[in-house]
């Protein structure tokens, strides 16, 4: 494991499955009684987030506290960088105070890789969504739940997602999570396909790593996973599609679209969803639809990286019952 | 004013002469000059130039003095081998009066390390509506003769035309900033294969090309001549190519930093390689060079463009857009067309000094190294091959893409008119 994550690009076949393996072992604790384990006590971690997004930040957060870690938070709003601080300032402030990680959600592409590699800092970084680049913490949790659904939770330790055939659909363009889980699933040998209207596919697409399809419903019925991304109404604004209604009825997954996947298919969403544009309610509320677990095994994953970032060697989880009480 | 005899120089690369230099003007070149009276410049083999051109230069006086003054960037000038620079009009105020453009010009003179010619801005306040009062800037002491809108774009199609038209009365030429603003809207880097990986806002070839592919038909409708700033793209040079062949009247610049970088170097989100244009593909790069070698680009300007620490040291999207290049000019060209075999020193003549020079009528420079010519001289160690370190730069900003990149070529002596502003490599 490299000492920071800011790319799923920069994880290797094994350091994934090495996180996926770790997290289910974090998911263990949420089982017990009491939710904690000591790894990382007398660390302090800053969840540094530029960018709104309470459900990022909490999971972050959650995972924090569960591993005993020492926690700050740190909201742009009404703080110094809104009067003007650089991020170099802030971050050089955060570490005076002796933080040994940073986790930075920004709406710069590129901010934490800056972060971590300008000499600013020593302490390790995690990327929790820069602009419209990385989220790789969001790919692994996608990876883990895909694995749990579509292997088991059990069978499928150790194993990566070989012959999966994953459909990615909506805004690609704009998306960190679209681009993070297309290096991820490529490396966990997967199979993507994204699905989006061409003004949202970006040019120099063909570069990368999976297939581009502008039409769903021919892309459904080979698909093990369709994930589901947002798409902001205000794109029409922009012209990349003309419509509401129309963005729906062409790309957004319905019930009718649902029964086209094979049985066995599962639907993800990597939330906030905006029901009645990408996902109909119908969708949403299936049984089918990962959307909630997903949110729950992100705590998992999180406590993973974290733990492997700053846990150095001992154990993850003892399972000695002193631990517990 | 004495005499200074240079024994021994390749003069344009040609077999070593020695050139005799009396006051302002070059007074004899041949071989075995006599040294009498004259304090004596040893060659020693290295290449004279007519002072270098530079028709694109940002020296950022008046109103941002922090980045980069007339002093501190006609000194940075001096030290690349320039004796002349265009001084671009995107200062604050705007350089859209003849008040403005007389101020700048007589901070060159004052100074002395460089000719300073002010371009005046095409239109008030850079915001491309209402046309400057191109003919007050062009008949002040400033003689403004080159007009541009530089770092924004003359986007409106009629006050471009007009603008063209207008300058024919007094010989004048537009030098455009092609760039479509819709096109580029939040753009951050060239839109390709590594903005789609790194998630930036893309800037597309086809911005810069509808632009120019428009210009140049404006241009030949109307009879003018306009000269295109920075061209950054294969396209571009097909363009360009196909007016000239048409007989339309354009010009065009290349920087050296697009001659020589990618945009690979994004990949490392260091936003001493975010410029506008942006750096582009290698099939850009090379087309480039070619285009400079076979005459279609006709010259290399700077786009020097000064930027203080703090608006390099953050992240990539809050970055200024620019780079310093006066100091490095000559040794990248050096680097990407005369030692790949392009350009010999006579055509590098050409490029940085004798068309920048007629394309914006700065007389005086970019003469022939002749009996008679005025002594604007640079004296180039051709042979010597070093690392860029931007802590001995004369500019006030360091924001360099090449610091640590080894380079060939080392300017060792300038002169402005028979003075001496460049002596050994150091600023007099």
């Amino acid at each position: 494991m490299q000492r920071h994550l800011i790319s799923a690009a920069d994880l290797t076949r094994d350091d994934a499955v090495l996180i996926l393996d770790t997290a289910e072992e974090m998911a263990r604790v949420a089982d017990r009684p009491i939710k904690k384990l000591p790894t990382l006590r007398g660390r302090t971690i800053v969840n540094l987030f530029f960018e709104d997004s309470t459900r990022t930040r909490i999971s972050f957060e959650a995972a924090e506290k569960r591993l005993s870690a020492d926690v700050i938070n740190f909201s742009a709003k009404g703080s110094s960088v809104s009067k003007g601080e650089s991020l170099k300032d802030t971050a050089q402030t955060l570490e005076a105070m002796g933080v040994d990680a940073v986790v930075i959600r920004h709406g710069a592409s590129g901010a934490p890789y800056r972060l971590a590699n300008s000499g600013w800092i020593d302490a390790a970084v995690i990327n929790a969504g820069d602009g419209t680049h990385q989220h790789p913490t969001q790919a692994l949790l996608d990876a883990f739940t895909m694995r749990r659904r579509l292997i088991g939770r059990d069978a499928g330790l150790g194993q990566d997602l070989s012959g999966k055939r994953i459909t990615v659909v909506g805004d690609v363009l704009h998306s960190r999570v679209a681009r993070s889980n297309v290096d991820l699933l490529h490396t966990l040998g997967a199979e993507v396909t994204l699905v989006a209207p061409p003004t949202l596919v970006p040019v120099g697409v063909d570069s990368w790593p999976c297939a581009v399809s502008y039409d769903l419903d021919s892309t459904l019925p080979k698909s093990d996973a369709v994930m589901m991304l947002r798409v902001q109404r205000e794109r029409m604004n922009a012209a990349f599609f003309p419509t509401e209604r129309e963005y729906s009825r062409r790309y957004g997954l319905d019930g009718d679209r649902m029964a086209r996947l094979p049985e066995h298919a599962i639907v993800m969403h990597p939330g906030p969803m905006v029901r009645g544009m990408e996902i109909t309610a119908e969708v949403a509320d299936s049984g089918r639809c990962t959307a909630v677990e997903q949110v729950a095994n992100g705590v998992s994953i999180r406590m993973a990286v974290l733990y492997l970032l700053l846990g150095g060697n001992e154990p993850a989880v003892t399972h000695s019952r002193t631990e517990e009480k | 004013m004495s005499k200074i005899l240079i024994r021994g120089a390749k003069v344009l690369g040609g077999a070593p002469q020695d050139v005799l230099i009396d006051g302002e003007t070059v007074a004899e070149v041949g071989t075995g000059l006599s040294a009498d009276g004259a304090e004596v410049v040893e060659a020693g083999g290295k290449v004279l130039l007519p002072g270098l051109v530079d028709l694109h230069t940002h020296l950022r006086e008046p109103g941002r003095e922090d980045s980069e003054t007339v002093l501190t960037g006609t000194r940075a000038a001096a030290s690349g081998g320039y004796t002349a620079v265009f001084a671009m009009a995107n200062t604050f105020p705007v350089a859209d009066t003849a008040g403005v453009v007389e101020q700048v010009w007589r901070l060159g003179q004052e100074h002395g390390y460089c000719d300073v010619q002010p371009i005046g801005a095409v239109t008030v306040g850079l915001e491309g509506r209402k046309l400057a009062e191109l003919g007050a800037m062009h008949e002040s002491a400033a003689g403004v003769t080159v007009f541009s809108d530089d770092g924004k774009c003359v986007d409106d199609a009629v006050i471009m035309r007009r603008a063209l038209e207008y300058v024919k009365a007094f010989g004048g030429v537009v030098a455009q900033h092609a760039q479509e603003p819709r096109l580029t809207e939040g753009a951050q880097m060239n839109e390709g294969v590594v903005s789609a990986e790194l998630g930036l806002g893309g800037w597309p070839a086809v911005a810069e090309e509808s632009v120019i592919a428009r210009d140049v038909l404006l241009a030949d409708h109307v009879g003018s001549r306009v000269h295109i700033c920075h061209l950054s793209t294969a396209g571009s040079v097909e363009i360009v190519r196909w007016a000239k062949s048409r007989g339309i009247q354009v010009t065009a610049e290349v920087t050296p930093h697009h001659l020589l970088l990618t945009d690979e170097l994004v990949r490392t989100y260091n936003p001493v390689y975010k410029v506008n244009p942006p750096l582009r593909t290698e099939r850009d790069v090379l087309a480039l060079r070619e285009a400079l070698a076979d005459g279609t680009i006709d010259i290399v300007a700077t786009d020097h463009a000064p930027h203080p620490h703090e608006d390099k040291d953050c992240e990539w999207a809050a970055a200024a857009m620019g780079m310093v290049g006066l100091e490095t000019a000559l040794s990248v060209v050096q680097e990407t067309m005369v030692d790949t075999g392009l350009l010999d020193w006579a055509g590098v003549a050409d490029r940085m000094s004798f068309k920048p020079a007629r394309i914006g009528q700065a007389t005086g420079h970019g003469r022939p190294v002749s009996a008679g010519e005025p002594a604007n001289l640079t004296l180039v160690d051709t042979e010597y091959r070093g690392r860029v370190d931007p802590a001995g730069f004369a500019s006030r900003s360091r924001n360099t893409p090449y610091e640590g990149r080894e380079l060939p070529g080392r300017v060792t002596h300038t002169w402005l008119r028979g003075k001496a502003t460049l002596v050994d490599g150091k600023l007099t």
